[in-house]
């Protein structure tokens, strides 16, 4: 048996833009090699509805998975992909991906290409490319054993459309007897947006905003008008004004969105290597030398407590 | 109680990365190596871990290279000795070869509480944690931003992700891997540094862990490394703020077409 296999997200039923965006690829791929493409869907969703995108079965784990856990996760895709007899399997670069996929890779003694941005069919086989050594180099990744394993950085590849019929829904049996770990309290912010490495917008500040309350007043209401993420360089972060799950860059979160705007970000070679592979960089920094122009798609070369109001105002204006 | 540190080194964030003619690998010519910046608050838990409840911290390393030099500069940081592992063996070495050799070597230590970075900053990979749980039969929890252990048992904060934390609790033994904001780790003072000079340091090659070629032979191999493509020219929006902010988003909405 071979196929392709891919991990669904949802968030309580609802799918993920990853999951129909993996799809969509995991398709091209699939006809390329002339073998099926299959979903995995771990809990309750409506998993006959991913027939749209071209899974033709679609490998339901029971059960309940709504508060994670990493051992759990892991015998759940375990179980799907020996049910389905996949070759490859596709997963966002999620938390989830991060988690419990390299024990995946582990348990079956087999090898993960990740974060990849593409990727592409080679001799038969599935290639990955992805940044490495924090974005300062790109390289193709292969993976000689199956299943093959790819995690995929979110947006890396464009929504298909929506297509066909129902898929045929297999049920997999699970036996788990629990890991021995117990998520206790789950403490959720205050204002809950997309992770950074899953959002499509992203306005960073850097440290020129001066303080946290600069930063608050400045940063978020153009970050909330865009229904953005909130992004920082390390040096914003270190002086706290901002939080550490925040920070873009080598030493942060490595981040994919559509549009990034760094607002008073030079633009140090640590903080590309977490953002270069964005689609559209806007840079406003009052330096015209600041490095980060080199990268930008468009350049402000003002004072960001001017701009970045006025941008928010105009933000406002053209989305309302 | 013997806790360990899985540390890597990795080229040091700021040099510059050089392609070997080919693409199909990295130069290692001049490269300044320096232990990954996320181990470092590895081991400064670990050492914070062992200065409330006692027991002794063990650095282990794997490399194709002599990594003494940043292990004993990490020993330093308070550790009380040290494994390398090096082998040509791992010259080629993917995720899964490093967490085979490094767990059998925790393993052979008898450690009970394992540290790491949550990922290396030369590989990105973020695999070789979770694999070393995995292969010992340990659970791990991932991102962890803070960490508490009272007699067996522990807690832990993990960071999944959009802000939210979770609060994990169990039993030892456990693999933790360390996100920003752990802890603030210490820089050695120069007492500390003559100090590591004299702490054991073994150098272990694979087949002193009764390993052998085969059972680190990578299925992962990378080629055709190339620098990030260039962008076109930015495009300089000129004027007062309100003009500028006016023509960024019509170019935002009508040419780019991302608003």
């Amino acid at each position: 048996m071979s196929g392709i296999l891919v991990l669904a997200a949802h968030a309580g039923g609802t799918f993920k833009r990853t999951a129909t965006e993996l799809l969509g690829k995991g398709k091209e791929l699939a006809d390329s090699l002339g073998v099926p493409l299959f979903a995995a869907v771990l809990g309750d969703a409506p998993a006959a509805d991913l027939g749209q995108f071209g899974a033709s079965k679609v490998f339901v784990v029971g059960g309940d998975f709504s508060s994670y856990d990493t051992l759990h996760v892991t015998a759940a895709l375990k179980a799907a992909v020996d049910a389905s007899g996949a070759t490859v399997l596709l997963a966002p670069s999620d938390f989830t991906g991060a988690d419990a996929m390299p024990r995946l890779t582990a348990r079956f003694r087999t090898g993960q290409a990740t974060e990849c941005t593409d990727l592409r069919v080679e001799g038969g086989r599935v290639v990955g490319r992805r940044p490495t050594n924090g974005g300062k180099v790109s390289a193709d990744v292969h993976v000689s054993k199956d299943p093959a394993i790819f995690t995929v950085r979110p947006s890396s590849f464009g929504q298909p459309a929506a297509g066909g019929g129902a898929a045929e829904v297999v049920a997999v049996a699970l036996d788990f007897a629990g890991s021995g770990l117990t998520l206790v309290e789950s403490r959720k912010p205050e204002t809950t947006a997309v992770d950074l490495t899953e959002a499509e917008r992203i306005v960073s500040g850097g440290r020129s905003l001066k303080s946290k309350e600069s930063f608050d007043s400045v940063i978020r209401p153009l970050s909330d008008a865009l229904n953005a993420t909130t992004g920082a360089s390390r040096a914003a972060v270190d002086a706290h004004f901002a939080g550490h799950d925040e920070q873009v860059g080598e030493t942060g979160k490595t981040v994919n969105p559509v549009l990034y705007i760094a607002c008073g970000i030079s633009g140090q070679v640590q903080h590309l290597g977490g953002m270069r592979t964005s689609k559209v960089i806007v840079a406003i920094n009052k330096d015209p030398e600041a490095p980060i122009f080199k990268h930008a798609t468009y350049g402000i070369v003002d004072d960001l407590f001017d701009v970045v109001p006025a941008l928010t105002a105009e933000v406002k204006a053209a989305l309302s | 109680m013997k806790i360990g540190v899985c540390i890597k080194s990795t080229p040091d964030t700021s040099s510059r990365i050089q392609i070997n003619p080919g693409g199909d690998d990295l130069s290692e010519a001049g490269v300044k190596w320096a232990t990954s910046p996320y181990d470092m608050f590895a081991i400064e838990e670990a050492v914070q871990t062992k200065e409330a409840t006692g027991g002794e911290v063990i650095l282990f390393s794997a490399s194709h290279q002599d990594t003494s030099k940043e292990v004993r500069k990490a020993l330093a940081l308070g550790p009380d000795s040290a494994v390398c592992i090096q082998d040509d063996g791992l010259a080629k070495a993917d995720s899964l070869s490093f967490a085979t050799s490094l767990a059998k070597a925790i393993e052979a230590e008898g450690c009970t509480l394992v540290f790491t970075g949550k990922r290396a900053s030369d590989g990105n990979n973020i695999q070789v944690p979770a694999m070393v749980a995995e292969l010992l039969g340990w659970p791990h929890v991932s991102f962890v931003t803070d960490f508490e252990l009272d007699g067996e048992s522990f807690k832990a904060v993990r960071a999944v992700g959009g802000g939210v934390e979770e609060v994990i609790t169990g039993n030892l033994p456990v693999v933790i891997t360390a996100e920003r904001g752990l802890n603030s780790p210490r820089y050695a003072k120069l007492p500390m540094i003559v100090k590591a000079k004299k702490k054991p340091l073994a150098t272990k090659s694979l087949a002193d862990l009764g390993l052998t070629a085969d059972d680190v032979a990578p299925i992962v191999t990378l080629s055709n490394y190339e620098p990030p493509a260039e962008r076109g020219d930015c495009i300089i929006l000129e004027g007062d703020a309100a003009t500028t902010a006016k023509e960024l988003v019509r170019r935002l909405r009508e040419e780019a077409k991302v608003l």
